[in-house]
């Protein structure tokens, strides 16, 4: 199966064969030179436990560990933290783009569960970027939601005391 | 010793005092909330007792209930842990009153010190310096205004009850003052059910040193040593060491002795800790006063080779003299990370959620305290402490060593943690050389998040994108394999996060 991977500025196509039960094989298109001392043939991949990987290329190990992200996912790999956009031919959410940019309508979610304590915002006002919306008290912490961008409160979802799910709308911006 | 001992917490540290248990022959009673019926410390006591409701205000702090639990289940002895009801003195009140005894201090002397303004008071008759500031709580805002414009800005709110930075805001100038004020009361109000503020002045860069203490009920009191807790974000400790890299034997004495002369002076048993500011001339200026066993306590275990909870049970139970201040000296270094279930790289919003998988790190000098396991759902009612990673060793560079070693081993999924910005701390420079101070963490925070990689700089790199990419299309592969296998539930957060998006985004478009 073949996967377009994106990481920052570069973007490679992955094609992965299964060679056990969470055993792969890769191969991928290096054809820009990425890096060019590496044998495509001896990548060795196996999942070792959930959303862990051990990578062997040519020899040198490699763990990463790969977490879903708003956007794409964050892999951890050598002390490090990759943003990696992948794309998949048959994918359920390929070609999804972002529905609202920094222009525009935006909807500010909540990035965790957690309770609502405050509104410091009404509909109708005008926020600068950055302004403090909403108060989201979780794990004991208090956490300020903040405007992605300048404009005006257009509706507000929630009420203090309210409790609230990761990714549920709290106001809209335009 | 005690036949059976009511642990008054969750998470980690109730875990820490059912393996003091263990090792002391004493039953272990585990309490827990509606959500923490799986959680690691009721799976691993002897007996356990449902106690109502996630909000720790209808359960971990209801008072109340711990006793019915103790009547029923026949306790002998109360360990609060910290936290929850770990400083509120009607707790050992209505131990006493149920003939328990509470493995920590009277509620007398616990008024005494536990209140910050009243400690204050007690610091001062017991001449012990203090940071400029008040002695008593703070009626109303306009109190407030007087007194910093008194004292000068920059100021600090603390909560009268307060501890783990919880209640606590920085105010700059008289025009931050009403919201900081209402933000600390209410975070106070919420986290220890008191609301009352209470001003000091904010010094600019000191160091956090705190001292431990031991007494027992015959009047023998000692100091084990320093802290040095100065790796703070917002107050919060996030890395704490023993000993302190800034320390001599001269300060340490005269840190120890005034710690003993505030134990002594508020009449004061079982473990408790003074924590002190130190300004770069070495001077030391007393905070408070934490009556109960510290989250950090195990890098003054790993440095003296004892077992704070051990003595303090046996402190509890009546031991005359368990340790005596010529006994105590110091081996080695120890260094203590907290691991906390939020995300440096997105505000550190907490992320409670299940644990996908847990790789816990082992090998010499590594010690771990966890409250939690694979496959586990943390909940979000309470504070993100996951674990405590602990490394112990001749020299602080071993230990630092030892820790990044431990940490690159330490693999978390399903939760977002902070153990990658451990490892930015702990190979920073300043940090290295021990050039730290609390406010650190915050000026340097910027620089030390890890930054994305979006292009490569070397081979080596190139060779870790790659890997990355190869990891990346992996998961994806498993993720549309179980979406084609089994289309309707889904152990994908961002999956369903996904849907859940485009459904409630439906409405407004």
């Amino acid at each position: 199966m073949k996967f377009d991977v994106r990481i920052g500025t570069l973007t490679r196509q992955i094609e992965i064969q299964r060679s056990g039960p969470n055993q792969f094989a890769v191969v991928s298109d290096d054809r820009t030179h990425l890096d060019t001392k590496i044998d495509d043939t001896k990548i060795d991949a196996v999942e070792v436990a959930p959303n862990t990987y051990s990578i062997l290329v040519n020899g040198r190990a490699f763990e990463a560990i790969v977490v879903p992200a708003a956007e794409g996912v964050l892999v951890r790999c050598a002390g490090r933290e990759f943003h990696a956009i992948v794309s998949d031919p048959r994918a359920w959410r390929g070609g999804r783009g972002p529905l609202f940019g920094a222009e525009g309508k935006q909807k500010v979610t909540a990035p965790m569960p957690g309770k609502v304590v405050r509104v410091l915002v009404s509909a109708g006002d005008t926020v600068e970027a950055n302004q403090g919306l909403v108060v989201v008290e979780a794990m004991k912490m208090q956490n300020e939601i903040r405007a992605p961008k300048a404009g005006t409160i257009e509706r507000i979802f929630i009420s203090e005391g309210q409790a609230v799910a990761a990714g549920d709308a709290l106001v809209t911006i335009n | 010793m005690f036949k059976k001992l009511l642990i008054a917490n969750r998470g980690e540290i109730a875990v820490r005092i059912l393996r003091a248990c263990r090792d002391l022959g004493v039953a272990g009673v585990a309490l827990y909330s509606e959500v923490d019926r799986t959680a690691l410390h009721v799976r691993m006591a002897d007996e356990a007792y449902a106690i109502g409701p996630a909000p720790s205000r209808e359960s971990y702090l209801r008072i109340d209930k711990l006793m019915e639990v103790a009547r029923r289940s026949g306790c002998d002895a109360l360990h609060p842990g910290y936290g929850f009801l770990a400083e509120n003195p009607e707790l050992p009140r209505a131990c006493a009153n149920a003939g328990i005894t509470f493995v920590g201090p009277p509620a007398g002397a616990m008024e005494r010190l536990g209140a910050k303004t009243a400690a204050r008071e007690l610091a001062f008759r017991a001449g012990v310096p203090m940071v400029p500031g008040v002695r008593e709580p703070i009626p109303q805002l306009e109190a407030a205004r007087r007194i910093a414009d008194e004292i000068g800005y920059p100021v600090l709110l603390k909560a009268v009850a307060g501890g783990g930075g919880k209640g606590m805001r920085v105010v700059s100038g008289a025009h931050e003052l009403a919201s900081a004020w209402r933000d600390a009361a209410s975070e106070a109000l919420n986290a220890f059910g008191d609301e009352r503020v209470y001003i000091e002045k904010y010094l600019d860069r000191p160091r956090h040193i705190e001292m431990q203490i031991f007494a027992d009920a015959h009047g023998n009191v000692v100091y084990l040593g320093e802290r040095e807790c100065s790796v703070q974000r917002r107050h919060q400790k996030v890395i704490e060491e023993a000993p302190s890299p800034f320390m001599t034997p001269e300060l340490r004495r005269a840190m120890g002795e005034a710690a003993v002369r505030l134990a002594r002076e508020a009449g004061y048993t079982n473990a408790g800790t003074a924590e002190f500011l130190v300004d770069a001339n070495r001077n030391f200026y007393f905070l408070e006063v934490n009556t109960r066993l510290q989250v950090e306590h195990p890098v003054t275990e790993a440095v003296t080779g004892l077992d704070l909870v051990e003595l303090q049970l046996r402190v509890a139970a009546g031991e005359q003299r368990p340790i005596k201040q010529q006994d105590v000296t110091l081996h080695g270094h120890a260094m203590e990370c907290r691991i906390y279930a939020e995300d440096p790289e997105n505000h550190f919003f907490p992320s409670p959620g299940k644990i996908i998988s847990w790789r816990p790190p082992h090998g010499p000098g590594i010690r771990l305290d966890e409250g939690v396991y694979s496959g586990w759902t943390v909940p979000g009612d309470y504070d993100p402490l996951l674990a405590k990673l602990i490394a112990s060793g001749g020299s602080r560079v071993e230990v630092i060593a030892r820790l990044q070693r431990a940490l690159s081993e330490f693999q978390i999924t399903g939760i977002r943690t902070n153990t990658l910005l451990f490892e930015k701390i702990l190979a920073d420079p300043d940090f290295q050389k021990g050039a730290i101070h609390t406010r650190w963490l915050d000026e340097r925070l910027a620089s030390l998040l890890p930054a994305r990689v979006s292009h490569a700089d070397s081979p080596s790199e190139a060779l870790e994108i790659k890997v990355a990419m190869i990891a990346a299309a992996l998961w994806h592969l498993g993720q549309s394999k179980s979406a084609n296998e089994q289309p309707a539930p889904s152990g994908s957060r961002w999956r369903d996060d996904g849907r859940h998006e485009q459904i409630s985004r439906t409405p407004d478009r």
